[in-house]
């Protein structure tokens, strides 16, 4: 996939097709390296003895706060989750902040607040920092970037080229509760509904799936940007294999799914903050999927499809009224159709 | 969810697929028209084809509203988006149509300010918020979405904001449904007829299709059993040598549609002479524009525009897309050049545009079919 474009637009940064034109086309050849390459969601560096992983993200989310979450907690948690589905145990964090010149020192205070919490429900440490201020108007009262360091456990044997026909996939709980809590907060759609962000850290809920099943996890990954359906189509290129989702079975809250049907958007392309998905060989996915159900917020976990050989690098639905579909990467901005 | 989940029931959609199987004529082929692009993508979503028997074809129509708008208009648009007091809002299909040189999305990408809104109020309330900059909204759609503007239009009017207008690009559904019946190259045996379209003209808006074309019609909702059932009233219309205007969502249109929505869009609208559509051509009486009652609130009276008419490219066949006359993948740049994100032709852009809804949910139907 060609970067062609001759302006960054929002598309580019949607998590879709575009977002993965930039980073392969631009960013990985520039860049060189075969830590890089992996393209996963965090890069795993051998150094002396130590095996490492190593990931960074960047926030920048509208409202800062929002229920069942903050900018803060997200920047956090994202992080964290990122080294957890790579099968490294998270030790520690860097911490920028891109401040807005104006912000209220209480609102700084609040997300100060929240980051040491989810810090330490998390189990790492902020061990590192920096601090800029940008002229008003210029950072939507803050920007956050994290980066983590962690360990990689002994027990993964993970790679998003491992997935093979008949392992199963699973879903650590209900999707599209993040995206739709931060549409609705945002109150340009004049909805109203009880959904929360879901943002937590989910290394226990790794742990728990290491420990029951260890190298018959084939991968992990979060279904953040983007959601459960550009992980799948990820992984099915990267595999080389087809994918098929049991539409039925995929755990969606009541109000998550009435808003995303007024909104004529899918919840399997909406974004999630903290919920994995992974992959796992067919005679351990009732272990895996027990586990996954023991671990804290995974309740509604779920076997939501598996893994064919055919059509290779596909990902497909089968819906719940029969028939069939094709369930592509998104393509920019899920955009809500007009009637 | 109530009201939903029982007209998504897979035991009483393969009861109804029987009934279809059981009415059609084998070796006959019955091609019918799904005129709705909400059609076509709920047809797509749910793998309907899959559940029907090989010789009932769906074709799908030319009820994308903004597949059917040609280059010319949104070029139009990105002209007035790009005067700098403009905020120019559109429904967010509109965003990545391709103009002759940009989309609207590139157009914000370089400056313009360009919001997306999910009701025609949402740029009126912009225009009150912003004093000090012009709001244009850009109105596109069939009779569903226009008694929407009609009544912005009316309650702009009436609070005297001097900040707003609308850019209308509304259209009507009788007259390329003329258009393709008559046009000899189109063999349809019937039609699906749009379920919103009609709640607001009724079904008796669709009476000329079988007395001026001996056609049947039946006018659906949006689920997928409705869309199964629409298909069997059809089939047996047909093995019965009838045809006849019926009406599978009695449950929301009636057969004399919304009279207070007609009044309002005759009260703010008027029919232009003619209308270009993309891929169709001209067609006269096709469209509408702001009745001189509500010229002060005309955007084509209040910015310059090109006007000018861009020619189809020459490698999108969208038009015959449109018109049923071919389907998507017997378009050669079809998922090669034209893709959802790039496309050629406006029938790639919306969920609703006929190739869009093939490429994201229909490719490899026959490999599905098969593997699963």
């Amino acid at each position: 996939m060609r970067f062609r474009d001759e302006r960054v637009t929002m598309a580019h940064g949607a998590g879709g097709k575009a977002t993965q034109a930039l980073v392969e086309d631009l960013l990985v050849p520039a860049l060189a390296n075969p830590a890089l390459a992996e393209l996963g969601d965090a890069a795993r560096i051998v150094a002396g003895g130590a095996q490492l992983a190593l990931s960074t993200d960047s926030f920048v989310v509208r409202p800062l706060r929002f229920p069942g979450g903050s900018i803060g907690e997200l920047a956090v948690n994202g992080t964290v989750n990122d080294l957890a589905v790579s099968g490294a145990r998270p030790l520690a964090l860097s911490l920028s902040m891109i401040l807005e010149e104006g912000l209220e020192a209480s609102v700084l205070r609040g997300e100060v607040d929240a980051i040491a919490a989810a810090a330490s429900a998390a189990g790492v440490s902020v061990v590192a920092g920096d601090t800029k201020v940008v002229e008003r108007g210029h950072a939507d009262g803050m920007y956050l970037c994290t980066a983590g360091v962690g360990v990689l456990d002994p027990r993964a044997e993970l790679s998003p080229a491992a997935l093979r026909p008949g392992d199963r996939v699973l879903v650590s709980g209900t999707v599209g509760d993040h995206g739709t809590a931060i549409m609705l907060a945002r109150g340009e759609l004049g909805l109203d509904a009880p959904v929360r962000s879901d943002t937590r850290s989910l290394w226990p809920a790794v742990d728990a799936l290491l420990d029951a099943v260890g190298p018959a996890l084939r991968c992990m990954r979060d279904a953040t940007r983007g959601g459960v359906a550009s992980v799948l189509n990820e992984l099915a290129r990267a595999s080389g294999v087809a994918i098929v989702v049991r539409e039925r079975d995929v755990p969606v809250s009541r109000a998550v799914a009435g808003a995303a049907e007024i909104l004529g958007i899918d919840p399997l392309y909406i974004a999630n903050e903290g919920k994995l998905l992974a992959f796992v060989a067919p005679e351990a996915a009732d272990a895996a999927l027990a586990a996954l159900r023991g671990a804290p917020g995974c309740a509604d976990a779920a076997e939501i499809g598996e893994v064919r050989a055919e059509p290779a690098a596909m990902v497909l639905v089968a819906t719940g009224f029969g028939g069939h579909r094709v369930m592509d990467q998104l393509s920019g901005d899920p955009l809500p159709r007009i009637c | 969810m109530r009201f939903v989940d029982e007209f998504r029931n897979p035991e009483l959609g393969h009861a109804v697929a029987d009934a279809i199987a059981a009415a059609v004529e084998p070796g006959h082929e019955y091609r019918i028209m799904e005129v709705c692009g909400g059609h076509t993508h709920v047809i797509y979503k749910y793998g309907l084809n899959g559940l029907l028997p090989d010789n009932v074809k769906l074709v799908h129509g030319p009820g994308c509203p903004v597949c059917v708008l040609p280059i010319g208009r949104v070029d139009d648009g990105i002209a007035i988006a790009q005067h700098p007091e403009v905020i120019l809002t559109c429904f967010g299909d509109m965003l990545r149509v391709p103009g002759s040189k940009l989309t609207l999305l590139e157009a914000r990408a370089r400056g313009a300010d360009v919001r997306i809104v999910y009701s025609p109020l949402d740029a009126l309330r912009l225009a009150r918020e912003n004093p000090d900059r012009e709001v244009v909204f850009f109105a596109i759609g069939f009779e569903t979405t226009a008694p929407a503007t009609a009544l912005t239009l009316m309650r702009a009017k009436a609070q005297g904001l001097g900040n707003f207008s609308c850019m209308c690009s509304h259209v009507l559904i009788e007259p390329p449904l003329r258009a393709l019946l008559d046009d000899p190259d189109v063999r349809l045996d019937g039609f699906v007829g749009p379920g919103h379209v009609a709640a607001i003209v009724g079904t008796d808006a669709f009476e000329f299709i079988p007395r001026d074309y001996s056609r049947p019609v039946v006018v659906a909702g949006f689920e997928p059993l409705d869309l199964l059932q629409a298909i069997r009233m059809l089939v047996e219309q047909l093995r019965d040598g009838r045809h006849a205007v019926e009406n599978q969502y009695a449950r929301t249109v009636p057969a004399a549609g919304n009279r207070r929505a007609l009044e309002a869009m005759a009260d703010v609208f008027a029919v232009r002479p003619e209308f270009e559509w993309r891929g169709l051509g001209s067609i006269p009486h096709s469209a509408l524009r702001l009745s001189d009652a509500y010229a002060e609130l005309d955007a084509e009276q209040r910015f310059e525009m090109p006007h000018a008419r861009v020619a189809d490219r020459k490698a999108c066949r969208c038009g015959e897309v449109l018109r049923g006359a071919i389907s998507p993948t017997e378009c050669r740049v079809f998922g090669t050049v034209c893709t959802p994100e790039r496309p050629l032709g406006a029938c790639m852009v919306s969920s609703e545009g006929a190739c869009a809804a093939y490429y994201n949910f229909g490719r490899f139907e026959c490999a599905s079919a098969t593997s699963a």
